[in-house]
């Protein structure tokens, strides 16, 4: 099967996980308050994610052919998803400012004047196209990263708090050692010795970031353990893992929720940092940044670019942290303050 | 209290055992000496001289001990010398990584310890104030400016005072550094204020939590029932009790200013700790990242057990047992 069908399919699996676990949540009657008070609280910090979450997934569904009009050769036999389908034959030679009808330098006439919103980069390649293109890199590495970290976290946290013991000495050894490590300095080292990808940045962020989570699991599971309804359950003869799967996981899914907004802007900002050491994924906003810093060396200097991309990601950081902050004063005002 | 010092460094000792553990599988198992050599020396080198700078460089021997051989293996070369702070010499340039550190640490501290200084300094007194106006407008505005702050990159702080500051207003050097006190300053005020700006967000709003928290305690009611005026009632009883989980953040930072700060040093063409692990960061020289990720580990350990003793030390009711 070729990689773009592959891809679309991932892609529908991931909308009809969504939608099935949106769907299972408004019918418990916890869950739909809590959307509904999001809703009242943070309407328009929801609309602009929602905004970006659909330029995403326009970004994602793609397929081969269909492009026999266009000049680029390379479009023809690539798979070129519905964005790239909109703003099909916007290259220009180079430079451009927004709106503009003639080059940046030297003002020779563009192919498509007045039609570039945010101007155009150093190879002409539209700055509004590749500003929406950078939402799709953004949620994948919040996305991929959380997948990964918080089973993970979930998995040591939860058997550790609740089998203690052993167990519960090695994950607190292991939640240490990769605790003392700097950071931003493990991250680069895992990312260098597993080489460049998108999944190695998403992995390398997973191990530096499940920590917290784990800490937090292993807590309050350690609570939840002696609970009474807990305690009724083991001397029914409730196995082991049923209690955990029944009783204790369902305890945690808010700390899930807050924990998996609270990550996301921390993770798409560790990018921008990564990008700017080479490191980062192709595509993101960061790798705009990076570029474009140069170009304020310019005279007269190109300011759309990194205008462009420092916007698109200020928007999504800065609506994701109103979420987080409503999700968490929503869903748990007391448990993860204590831990910040 | 003696045991529990005694028991808190030995698991501190453990868990830098642990740290050179991970550290031996991500740079010794899953990188190819082979690769490092050929990055150092070039493309087209014989495998002679490959296998001297192997030699060179200590990644010769066997991977684990065996019975016959217990010391001269990798893994015991690798505990040996990082536990005796014998770094060895850089793979890329072949300098001494020690005398790095020791060329870094002094620039790394000036920029550094006025940076935790100023930032303690500005976030504390705005978090109070904050939070004196709890559930006003004030105490709103605060935290949405904190969210903004939050939300930009640190990386566009940088490049917007460089340009605004640096090359449209011409106020302060965009980068470089001198020992020169008069110099100094100047080229330290861009990097310090992006530090600041940078931090301040996150700052304010913890700070307000652990304000906010404290003074919803019992002894606050009561000392208000007594009489006692708000600002009072904050500089003497939420403020003194609310210096023991800010002590704990305090005391865990301390430690990292002596690994310096990899962006701002970068940027500001500061010659400190940071700039070096950059440069072994593009310059796939592993041994001084993986002897950067150690200090940084080191440090943080024994900050995190002079944390944990000063706790005791502050709050009379903590017992370390």
């Amino acid at each position: 099967m070729e990689s773009w069908v592959v891809s679309n399919v991932v892609v529908a699996l991931i909308v009809v996980g969504v939608a099935g676990l949106a769907w299972f949540g408004l019918r418990d009657r916890m869950w739909s308050q809590a959307l509904g008070e999001l809703w009242c609280r943070r309407r328009y910090s929801v609309l602009v994610i929602a905004f970006y979450v659909a330029v995403a997934l326009l970004d994602s569904i793609s397929w081969v052919g269909g492009m026999e009009a266009q000049s680029d050769t390379v479009a023809r036999y690539k798979a070129q998803s519905i964005l790239d389908r909109l703003f099909a034959d916007t290259r220009e030679r180079s430079y451009s400012a927004p709106f503009a009808d003639r080059e940046f330098y030297g003002g020779a006439a563009l192919q498509r004047p007045g039609s570039h919103v945010l101007g155009t980069d150093i190879i002409g390649r539209d700055v509004f196209y590749l500003s929406l293109k950078g939402a799709r890199v953004a949620l994948l590495i919040g996305g991929l990263t959380s997948l990964i970290a918080i089973p993970l976290a979930l998995l040591f946290g939860v058997s550790a708090g609740y089998f203690g013991g052993r167990t519960d000495d090695l994950v607190f050894f292991v939640m240490s050692t990769l605790a003392s490590m700097p950071g931003l300095l493990l991250l680069i080292a895992l990312i260098m010795v597993m080489g460049k990808s998108t999944l190695a940045v998403c992995l390398a962020l997973a191990v530096t970031s499940w920590v917290g989570f784990c800490r937090v699991s292993r807590g309050e599971t350690l609570k939840l353990r002696e609970l009474e309804y807990v305690c009724a359950a083991r001397a029914l003869g409730v196995s082991e893992l049923r209690i955990i799967f029944r009783h204790v996981l369902p305890n945690l899914m808010h700390l899930v929720i807050i924990t998996g907004v609270l990550m996301f802007s921390g993770l798409v900002l560790s990018e921008v940092v990564l990008s700017w050491l080479g490191i980062g994924v192709d595509g993101s906003w960061g790798q705009m940044i990076d570029q474009a810093r140069n170009e304020l060396s310019r005279e007269p200097i190109i300011w759309w670019n990194i205008s462009a991309a420092g916007s698109a990601l200020f928007g999504v950081i800065l609506a994701v942290n109103f979420v987080g902050d409503a999700v968490r004063d929503i869903l748990d005002p007391q448990t993860l303050r204590q831990g910040e | 209290m003696l045991a529990y010092v005694i028991r808190r460094l030995a698991y501190g000792v453990v868990v830098v055992f642990g740290v050179l553990l991970f550290l031996f599988l991500l740079f010794f198992m899953m990188t190819n000496p082979d690769d490092v050599a050929r990055k150092a020396l070039g493309e087209r080198v014989p495998p002679e001289v490959i296998e001297q700078w192997k030699v060179n460089h200590g990644y010769d021997k066997p991977l684990f001990p065996s019975s016959s051989n217990l010391t001269d293996n990798m893994l015991f070369e690798h505990y040996r010398r990082m536990l005796t702070f014998d770094f060895g010499r850089s793979d890329a340039d072949d300098t001494l990584i020690m005398t790095r550190i020791r060329e870094g640490m002094g620039p790394s501290l000036a920029l550094t310890v006025p940076l935790f200084i100023l930032s303690l300094g500005v976030a504390i007194p705005f978090a109070l104030l904050v939070a004196f106006f709890r559930e006003t407008y004030i105490d709103r505005t605060g935290v949405v400016l904190s969210v903004l702050a939050m939300s930009v990159s640190i990386l566009l702080y940088i490049i917007g005072a460089q340009y605004l500051i640096g090359k449209l207003l011409r106020w302060f050097p965009i980068s470089g550094f001198d020992f020169d006190p008069q110099l100094v300053v100047r080229f330290l005020a861009l990097p310090l204020l992006v530090g600041v700006m940078s931090g301040i967000g996150g700052n304010v709003r913890f700070y307000r939590t652990v304000f906010l928290e404290e003074s919803n305690r019992d002894y606050v009611r009561t000392a208000r029932a007594k009489g006692c005026g708000e600002a009072r009632l904050m500089s003497h009883h939420v403020f003194r009790n609310s210096l023991i989980p800010l002590l704990t953040q305090v005391v865990l930072a301390i430690p990292f200013l002596f690994t310096g700060s990899l962006l701002l040093e970068s940027f500001f063409g500061i010659p400190g700790l940071g700039a070096i692990t950059v440069d072994a960061i593009n310059g796939n020289d592993f041994s001084t990242l993986r002897t950067m990720v150690y200090i940084g580990s080191l440090l943080f350990i024994i900050g995190q057990i002079l944390t944990d003793l000063s706790y005791g030390l502050v709050d009379p009711r903590v017992r370390l047992e």
